[in-house]
């Protein structure tokens, strides 16, 4: 167990002790995990507007000519076919096409980026990029002046256009804009981890508390804890780095390749072409077990009485009321078909499925399809 | 937390409610609080012999799965049947309707290793800090 006093705190401590969250590690930062209860959390989430203290994540600033500079070659995202005032979500690779890191992307102006990262994988993202980057006029790492908040639900734009303006309703889903907020001018994209219809906010880390609380004067809203966060993430399928992808993985395996811009040359692009065009290799497979019990990290999963691979994210759906999860295996299963999850004193039969597995998320609502 | 006078306690977290040769048992609400919500609760059947200090149930809650260990040994003569449709009620009454089941205790002597309400206060306390 870590110790408390060496672990990052964001600028809402106070808000968190204040409103009885339960506190732990994750990603080198003391964050909380649960307010009220995390299935309370993900329902109030997926009926009302649930809000996230997202501050621990990493943001770079660059300023980069598309045409001159190199970030192309080093994530799957393509720069250049980006609108401005777009975001995208992609991949950093290392030359085999494992996973360094995924991220998004948000073109500010035709030479004016930002990079948002995972937030225990920060500073090596940033010393990766700054070590290869060429042809950028600057780079900076502005995650400690930058604070983030998530807030997600069907009720979200209603809520927020009270604050920043009915100009919050024009935001396309992976489009932002700058809006006028108690007196800052922040960046507010339409994206999120939850499957709903969202925004992420970001502002100056010290207006984060004054925003929090503004937000939480609103009755439709709540807090919610990183627990809520990832059972809302995995009844959409979404992987978490460290646990889905990694070092280990590649996107191809983990049913990701819709994120890569295989038009144009990027690290690790040779080796996820050869993985994709043998057909062989792990893939991502999900599925829904046939009893409240949850598969858990690290079961492993069979197949036809053979050991096929391990789940990677395991929980109980509170939308669904039955056990969820996603892993590796070594060969095709098709859904419909039933797999066994388990370490030895447990077993658990799941059928697996399409992903996602909640399938009435409002994060599309009054989009095309 | 809330630590009802009338029970026994065990260093893991469960309390035994002594009823002539019967004891009814269950997991505490400082067990409750820290598991979370509680969704799917592996009970032992009826008939099964257990021994104090083992395993008698499993408990899921949404982070993890985690073993209650029998309070003392006995045969099970009746299982809390609500709880596979709601273990939810573990959260919500860890002392009443949140019960996991009653057995026939087989060694009465078996009490001498329990925690008093006092003691169990005590020790959750130290625990907290």
């Amino acid at each position: 167990m870590e110790e408390n006093s060496v672990l990052l705190k964001t600028p809402l401590l106070r808000q968190h002790e204040k409103l009885g969250a339960k506190m732990s590690p994750f990603g080198g930062w003391l964050m909380p995990i649960q307010y009220s209860g995390i299935i309370e959390e993900h329902n109030w989430t997926r009926k009302n507007v649930g809000l996230f203290d997202i501050c621990h994540m990493g943001e770079f600033a660059l300023r980069m000519d598309p045409e001159k500079g190199n970030l192309d070659t080093l994530v799957t995202i393509s720069l250049k076919r980006m609108p401005l005032f777009s975001c995208r979500y992609g991949f950093m690779l290392d030359e085999k096409g494992r996973v360094i890191d995924d991220l998004i992307i948000y073109r500010i102006d035709r030479e004016h980026w930002m990079i948002v990262v995972n937030a225990a994988t920060t500073q090596g993202d940033f010393s990766y990029l700054r070590s290869r980057l060429e042809g950028a006029g600057s780079f900076e790492d502005i995650s400690a002046s930058m604070g983030k908040l998530d807030l997600q639900g069907p009720l979200s734009a209603e809520v927020l256009s009270v604050l920043a303006g009915p100009g919050i309703r024009k935001l396309k889903y992976y489009t932002f804009g700058y809006f006028d907020l108690l007196g800052e001018r922040i960046i507010i994209s339409r994206t999120g981890y939850t499957g709903e219809l969202g925004y992420e906010l970001y502002m100056p880390a010290s207006k984060v508390a004054l925003l929090w609380d503004r937000l939480l004067e609103d009755d439709r809203v709540k807090p919610v804890g990183l627990g809520a966060r990832d059972t809302l993430r995995l009844e959409m399928c979404y992987s978490l780095y460290g646990q889905d992808i990694n070092r280990n993985t590649t996107p191809v395996a983990a049913g990701l390749g819709n994120f890569i811009d295989w038009d144009k040359e990027f690290t690790g692009r040779q080796a996820l072409l050869e993985e994709k065009n043998s057909g062989s290799g792990m893939r991502m497979i999900y599925f829904m077990a046939q009893s409240r019990r949850c598969p858990r990290h690290n079961y492993r999963i069979k197949y036809a009485g053979r050991d096929v691979g391990a789940v990677t994210s395991g929980s109980f759906s509170p939308s669904l009321g039955c056990g969820i999860g996603m892993g590796y295996a070594d060969r095709e299963i098709a859904p419909g078909e039933t797999v066994a999850l388990g370490d030895g004193s447990v077993s658990i039969d799941a059928e697996v499925t399409l992903k996602p597995f909640y399938k009435d998320g409002s994060a599309k609502s009054g989009e095309a399809k | 937390m809330n630590v009802p006078e009338d029970l026994l306690y065990t260093k893991d977290h469960e309390w035994a409610r002594i009823e002539g040769d019967n004891a009814v048992i269950g997991i505490t609400d400082f067990a409750q609080d820290s598991l979370g919500d509680i969704t799917f609760i592996d009970l032992p059947k009826q008939g099964a012999e257990l021994k104090q200090s083992e395993w008698c149930a499993t408990v899921e809650s949404v982070k993890a799965a985690s073993d209650v260990y029998a309070p003392l040994s006995g045969q099970v003569v009746k299982v809390n049947s609500e709880l596979a449709e709601h273990p939810e009620l573990v959260n919500k009454s860890a002392y009443d309707k949140g019960w996991f089941a009653v057995i026939k205790i087989s060694d009465m002597s078996q009490k001498g290793k329990l925690m008093s309400p006092a003691q169990y206060k005590e020790y959750t306390e130290g625990l907290s800090k």
